[in-house]
């Protein structure tokens, strides 16, 4: 986009902000309307599942007016501020909770090159960026003056930052499957058929996921681990002195990030903007056929990413309205006991399973004397065919490791 | 930022109230601050009005101290003011989510105080109303105990139930909540044409849901993990506290006043086939729905205590059938409702009746007027109320409401 402004001869700072205030309008309007739609989606499927007359009948033809109708009644809603708030702080919280949630939209591809920023760093910028939004919610319970506040953000602050752990584990192990840490690049990789997604790659893949989708319902404080907004608990948790607009950013920023990692759950396990049977290049829809055709295989993927992405919010709106809540010792302890164990394992896993498929192994094993001169500098790249050979490859490269390191622990011997 | 007023803001402070009981000096690695935090009377899961003192210590709950009198509404003294047959409304309004029952309790003390003895059709009629009222209030408690945990789908489940049993009712007596059906002497009116196959109808449909209701609940791995061995009531405790109901036979206890109480009451049940519900050596009979006990439950703990109002509603299922033959089967009227201004005996009557949350007492002292000289409720609610700082001793946050949801209280009863 930037280029296209550039080559109308603008000078730089003028088409730099307009790429740049087009993209954020473009996020802006995506972070607006998947609140919107994940709450019709919140409304209809739990009037469904809990077998509900109101909502699976009301407002307006498929019931969209009721998500407006909310949110108008929201912004009419009085502007309280308690007497006991830090009036400062309390009006800070929502937005920097808002603002997180905004800000990982920034990386997350929609479709291949479209997003707002193709950095290659992108997964660590959305860990860490999404990271922040837990300071939104610490300061909302800290700044409301009252203890089920503090009791809330108490909870999200010792939950939040204990599933940050198993969730960064998790997301290393697409990431070393692929090599790279730009979700473009891992979105790539996936083309082609469903076979092709990160998931079916092998089975650590297969099941990080799960634990993915364990931890990232616990980091988004979804059901059932709504601990800091436990409502039988805790009243509202870090949310009880909020109301009206301002618990309307909490909510958006809460459903925007309900997207966002489903999102990222999408391009990490499930292929990302591909859809499960290549459509787009049977069509010719691929940029290389022009930039007609490009766009219109772009608009397929992104149809794609949504539907996937909302997918994983179903999924979450489903347990919601499923499972009881879970105490928050027992939340702690599944994460340190189970989830963060598990990770790592299935990270050494992977690790391991992708060193057996490199093509330094497939050599014999090395002598034992020689040097570890035959590493290569390049750690990915599967040799063809490596797959069927699977068990031979894994003892030669647990024989290549003994080996490379017994010439370690022998030069050691030797240097003093 | 002015630091003392934040701290003064919170109002946290060692002293605490000077109600509270001296605790013995415990040694901690860390020594914190304790936060008195008030639990009501306005929030969601203390079932009306109740307040709760919560003396906490993090997410430990060092003492819990329930106030009560919000819903206090001199029961009592309104009784000494009006004739026992105008005081008949007035007991709708004690557990009002089994006025029924309440309206039974007082209408058999009155009937024992005059030596009445109504015909078998009328009795039959209010075993038929007292059981479909027990399953009505035992499906709330049931349901509003998984909302109390975080699990909101079988509430609306229960009260989907809960809503044909109230249009059953109201098709008797014209109310959904405050009946006045059962009145000393007989019944308001007998049954409209067609109510009985309504019933039947209802009874048919009804256990699937209770199926779901072990599903989504009593069988549920986080609803195990938050119930079983929690808030242990010993059985020695329960009876020293005067607990009774389904919470004393949760701790192992056969006792049920309908085949245990007095004869005026006994004999109304005497034909009926039912078991009594308490675990023995922890485990129950066999009735066909059930679930078995998972091995975490430890007799007398929230799971047993929940698990026994769910097999109660079997067990009542079953007497509203033989109630519906018996009822059929009987000859004669259903009574003639008292006159408004029978005079009373210089006398005294105290019965005690099995309402669904525990027993309820009624006493009467007559002084030969039609207005009583003295009126006195004892409640079940209140009783098993009062265990419940015993039982929150040193347990979490988060199991104050799976204890408080367990004992099952209704503040109308508690506070009279």
């Amino acid at each position: 986009m930037l280029s296209w402004f550039l080559q109308f001869g603008f000078p730089d700072w003028l088409a730099y902000g307009a790429a740049g205030l087009v993209k954020a309008i473009l996020v802006l309007v995506l972070v607006l309307f998947v609140p919107m739609l994940a709450l019709w989606m919140e409304r209809k499927i739990a009037g469904r599942i809990q077998d509900r007359l109101g909502p699976t009948r009301t407002g307006g033809r498929f019931g969209w007016l009721q998500s407006p109708a909310d949110g108008i009644k929201l912004l009419m809603k009085e502007d309280i501020i308690p007497a006991a708030a830090d009036p400062l702080l309390f009006r800070l919280a929502p937005y920097l909770s808002f603002c997180a949630a905004f800000c990982v939209f920034v990386v997350l591809p929609v479709a291949d090159g479209w997003a707002p920023a193709g950095w290659d760093s992108a997964l660590f910028f959305f860990l860490a960026v999404a990271g922040l939004e837990v300071f939104g919610v610490i300061l909302a319970g800290y700044a409301s003056g009252s203890k089920w506040s503090l009791f809330g953000a108490m909870r999200e602050a010792a939950q939040v930052v204990s599933y940050e752990v198993p969730l960064g584990l998790c997301v290393l192990v697409p990431v070393v499957v692929v090599g790279s840490l730009d979700l473009q690049e891992i979105g790539r990789m996936q083309e082609g058929w469903f076979t092709g997604w990160l998931i079916f790659h092998d089975p650590f893949v297969f099941l990080i996921f799960w634990i993915y989708a364990a931890c990232a319902m616990a980091g988004l404080n979804r059901a059932p681990f709504d601990l800091p907004e436990a409502e039988s608990e805790l009243v509202a948790g870090f949310a009880t002195e909020y109301s009206g607009f301002r618990w309307a950013v909490f909510f958006m920023a809460e459903y925007a990030a309900m997207f966002a990692w489903s999102g990222l759950g999408a391009i990490l396990f499930f292929g990302g903007w591909n859809g499960p049977v290549p459509v787009a290049s049977w069509l010719g829809l691929v940029s290389a056929n022009g930039p007609v055709a490009g766009f219109l295989g772009n608009l397929l993927g992104m149809v794609n990413f949504l539907i996937k992405g909302f997918l994983g919010v179903t999924v979450m709106i489903w347990a919601r309205w499923t499972l009881p809540r879970l105490r928050i010792d027992q939340v702690i302890a599944m994460c340190w006991k189970y989830c963060v164990p598990l990770a790592t394992l299935m990270l050494v896993g992977v690790v391991l399973w992708q060193g057996m498929t490199l093509e330094w192994c497939s050599a014999p094993p090395a002598d034992a004397a020689q040097e570890p001169s035959s590493i290569p500098s390049q750690w990915p790249g599967r040799s063809a065919g490596s797959g069927k050979a699977a068990p031979a490859a894994m003892w030669r490269f647990a024989g290549r490791l003994c080996a490379d390191l017994q010439v370690m622990e022998n030069k050691e011997e030797i240097v003093p | 930022m002015d630091f003392r007023r934040r701290k003064s803001l919170w109002n946290i402070s060692n002293q605490g109230s000077t109600r509270f009981i001296a605790l013995p000096p415990e040694e901690f690695d860390l020594q914190t601050d304790e936060i008195v935090v008030n639990m009501g009377p306005q929030h969601p899961s203390t079932h009306g009005v109740l307040r709760l003192i919560l003396r906490t210590d993090g997410e430990v709950v060092k003492q819990v101290q329930p106030e009560i009198g919000y819903l206090h509404r001199c029961a009592e003294k309104i009784g000494e003011n009006l004739t026992v047959r105008q005081f008949t409304p007035y007991t709708d309004r004690l557990d009002y989510l089994a006025a029924m029952n309440m309206n039974l309790g007082w209408a058999l003390c009155v009937e024992k105080l005059l030596g009445w003895q109504v015909p078998e059709k009328c009795r039959h009629l209010r075993v038929l109303m007292a059981e479909l009222d027990r399953i009505a209030s035992h499906l709330v408690a049931v349901g509003t105990y998984g909302l109390d945990l975080g699990s909101f789908t079988p509430f609306m489940y229960c009260f989907r139930e809960r809503e044909k049993i109230l249009n059953l009712f109201e098709a008797v007596c014209g109310a959904r909540l405050t009946y006045h059906y059962i009145v000393p002497g007989g019944v308001m009116a007998d049954l409209p044409p067609g109510w009985l196959q309504e019933c039947s109808r209802f009874l048919d449909q009804f256990p699937p849901t209770l199926a779901d209701l072990h599903a989504l609940l009593t069988t549920n791995y986080i609803f195990i993990r938050r119930t079983a061995g929690i808030g242990v009531l010993p059985l020695q405790t329960a009876i020293s506290y005067g607990c009774t109901g389904p919470v004393l036979r949760a701790s192992g206890l056969r006792w049920d006043l309908r085949r245990h109480g007095e004869p005026i009451y006994t004999q109304m049940y005497a034909p009926y086939d039912f078991q009594i519900v308490a675990p023995q050596e922890g485990q129950y009979p066999d009735d066909g729905i059930s679930p078995a006990v998972p091995d975490e439950a430890v007799l007398g703990d929230c799971w047993h205590r929940f698990y026994v109002r769910m097999r109660e509603i079997v067990q009542s299922v079953q007497i509203v059938r033989q109630a519906i033959r018996f009822y059929q089967e009987a000859s004669g009227t259903v009574g003639e409702p008292m006159k408004i201004q029978q005079k009373l005996p210089v006398a005294e009557a105290y019965l005690e009746t099995e309402s669904p949350k525990g027993q309820l007492g009624f006493l009467i002292v007559g002084q030969g007027t039609p207005i009583p000289r003295r009126v006195r409720i004892r409640s079940g609610s209140f009783c098993n109320l009062s265990v419940l700082s015993e039982l929150c001793r040193g347990c979490l946050v988060a199991d104050v409401p799976a204890i408080v949801g367990s004992l099952d209280i209704v503040l109308g009863e508690v506070d009279r």
